[in-house]
């Protein structure tokens, strides 16, 4: 049993609307899984139940073992280990790019000012930003910033990262420098799940695919089968759409 | 007529037609005036400033007496002005920011409570609530043989409040000057974290090191003062109280009033700012493992405040100038004096020229201060 997320029988409504349906869905450590599917159909939902940015009627989600449930504790301690990339970044515009990536580290984890540089100077050379340091957020290119909201999860050193369309906000020319400091994540045998249409992406990375529509999973399977023998119909269509 | 068909030019001719018109305007107010005030023997110009007001100053932050001049008593309405003015703008911030945030907190109770303070507050007008809080000086509060002490050190009565207070020595005197120093230190702190920041990547303690100059410099003064350490209590002698600090019906009212108003106008702000807040930074905080609290005071309102401090100096200024409705209730402020040296003296113009100068400066001073310091918090952008 490496399960480190376990999604059992998760449904969950918005009021009246079910925006998930009966998921079921493990991963272990270090996998790589890509969700894909149309606009609205529940991906974004469903990767922000496992760090609780949004709560679940019914099933269950567990992280390293633990079930989410309204206990506070068990929710900070989870966010600590499950890092989070937005679509729009939400880098804080108030704080400059080294304070955005040691205010974590500092306040969640208290370590001390000099620690948490040590950590934010470490990540920002990974993802190639040390020059921008003391700039703001608002001083940034797209592409930079969503590296610097890369960043500033690491800093936390989280052991499952969740992408939610990380590169759908950017320019074309800014796809490729955030796709490859995924990559080089995903080399290093990080826990993944990531919400993208980066065809390309999902098949060097990915060792599953899961093909999500009106907040059900219609498909998973590798992405050799994936992308060459879908079964559904509804992915075939989709793949048909997005590849062509 | 090419000339008028530009429509900048259109533009231009309507601004001339309209300050001419103006100019027009008090032109002929002003020389109506003045010969009405002409026929009554009334001399133009500000000379009667130096003659004899004849007459008394309920309260004074300078030394007054009824033989001193129209100058003296009118600084010393400026002064009363700008003491309920300053007082009453930090409470009412203050008061207002913990008002707005509680607006918004989960619990139920203390949310609807705060929004029931704004609701009624803001929707009662202003010179009402005078009235109210100088009617329970007046009229409920009991006379000061009686007076009400609710806490050591506190007494109320129709006289007004008086509170225990440092002795009258000059240690104590100058702690405010020292206060001041402490704010001129946070600045220098600062600047000099920014610098080492972009020199070595560390910044250095700002409060800390502020905080250790206020004590130190302090205690430094505190010894070489000789360690005083007398406070002054109120005491009854005959009909009145002595010692401690005393603060009028009139002044305690007008503040009450003032403070609890504009406080409700600056939660109503302070609310709106942190909800203008993106809601993808409370997530990214949160997702961070930051608990609720910090991601409020690290996060939101730090952003929060940025959107509120315009809207925030105009309720700045707002106190200021109804602090003008001070007459209602007899507390000797700037309009107060001048209308009294106006029945006096009959010098309208001077006067109203004077009042309308006096609250100018006060307003533009104001919103100078409070601009430099929004421009130094306004998000850097490329
Ligand atoms: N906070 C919300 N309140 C109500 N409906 C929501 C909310 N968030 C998402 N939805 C709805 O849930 C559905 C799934 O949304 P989402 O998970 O964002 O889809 P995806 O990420 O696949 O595009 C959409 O129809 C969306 O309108
Ligand atoms: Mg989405």
């Amino acid at each position: 049993m490496n399960q480190v997320i376990e999604i059992k029988n998760l449904s969950k409504w918005f009021d009246d609307f079910q925006v998930l349906k009966d998921i079921n869905l493990n991963v272990k450590k270090g996998e790589k899984i890509v969700i894909c599917g149309p606009s609205g159909s529940g991906k974004s939902t469903l990767i922000r139940c496992v760090n609780r940015l949004e709560v679940h009627q019914e099933g269950s989600v567990r992280v390293n073992g633990i079930e989410l449930t309204d206990n506070v504790e068990v929710i900070e301690s989870t966010r600590k280990v499950v890092g989070m990339v937005f679509q729009h970044f939400n880098l804080f515009p108030h704080l400059t790019i080294l304070e955005n990536l040691t205010l974590a580290p500092m306040w969640a984890k208290k370590l001390n000012k000099n620690e948490a540089l040590e950590i934010a100077n470490k990540y920002l050379d990974i993802v190639q930003i040390a020059d921008q340091a003391h700039k703001y957020p608002g001083q940034l290119s797209g592409g930079q910033k969503q590296r610097v909201a890369i960043a500033r999860s690491l800093c936390l050193k989280p052991e499952i990262m969740l992408f939610d369309e990380p590169t759908s906000a950017l320019d074309p020319e800014m796809v490729k420098e955030v796709l490859d400091v995924m990559t080089k994540l995903a080399e290093e045998g990080m826990t993944m799940i990531c919400v993208t249409h980066e065809m390309g992406f999902a098949k060097q990375v990915a060792d599953r695919m899961v093909f999500m529509d009106e907040g059900k999973i219609v498909e998973e399977s590798s992405p050799e089968e994936f992308f060459n023998n879908p079964k559904s119909e509804r992915t075939k269509k989709f793949l048909n759409q997005i590849l062509h | 007529m090419n000339f008028l068909k530009s429509e900048k030019n259109r533009e231009y001719l309507w601004q001339v037609l309209f300050t001419l018109s103006i100019i027009a305007f008090f032109t002929f107010i002003l020389r109506n005036t003045q010969s009405a005030l002409d026929k009554q023997g009334i001399a133009s110009g500000f000379s009667f400033l130096s003659q004899e007001a004849g007459f008394e100053i309920g309260e004074s932050i300078i030394d007054f007496f009824s033989d001193d001049t129209y100058q003296l008593a009118l600084l010393s309405g400026f002064l009363n002005t700008v003491k309920v003015a300053f007082i009453g703008n930090i409470l009412a911030l203050a008061l207002g920011f913990i008002v707005g945030v509680t607006s918004l907190s989960d619990n139920y109770l203390v949310a609807k409570l705060s929004k029931f303070y704004v609701e009624s507050i803001r929707n009662i007008p202003l010179i009402l609530q005078l009235f109210f809080w100088y009617s329970i000086f007046t009229e409920v509060f009991p006379s000061v043989r009686s007076a009400l002490n609710p806490i050591g050190g506190v007494y109320l009565s129709n006289r007004g409040l008086y509170l225990v207070s440092f002795s009258d020595h000059w240690f104590f005197n100058i702690l405010p000057l020292i206060g001041i120093l402490s704010v001129v230190a946070f600045f220098f702190f600062k600047k000099r974290s920014i610098k080492s920041l972009e020199r070595t990547g560390v910044a250095r303690k700002i409060f800390l090191p502020t905080l250790l100059f206020f004590i130190l410099v302090s205690f430094a003064l505190w010894l070489v003062a000789g360690l005083p350490r007398e406070l002054s209590w109120p005491t009854l002698a005959g009909f009145n109280f002595e010692g401690g600090v005393h603060l009028s019906p009139e002044f305690s009212s007008l503040l009450i009033g003032l403070v609890l108003y504009t406080s409700a106008f600056n939660a109503e702000i302070v609310r709106a700012g942190i909800l203008s807040v993106d809601h993808g930074q409370w997530e990214a905080a949160s997702s961070l493992g930051l608990n609720k609290n910090q991601t409020l005071s690290l996060i939101v309102i730090p952003q929060a405040l940025r959107v509120a401090i315009p809207p925030l100096i105009s309720q700045v200024l707002n106190l200021t100038k109804n602090s003008s409705l001070a007459v209602a209730i007899g507390y000797p402020d700037f309009v107060s004096v001048a209308n009294t040296s106006l029945n006096i003296t009959g010098q309208a113009v001077e006067l109203v020229l004077l009042i309308m100068l006096v609250y100018l400066s006060i307003s533009l001073s104001t919103s100078l201060v409070m601009n430099i310091y929004n421009r130094s918090v306004t998000l850097k952008e490329r």
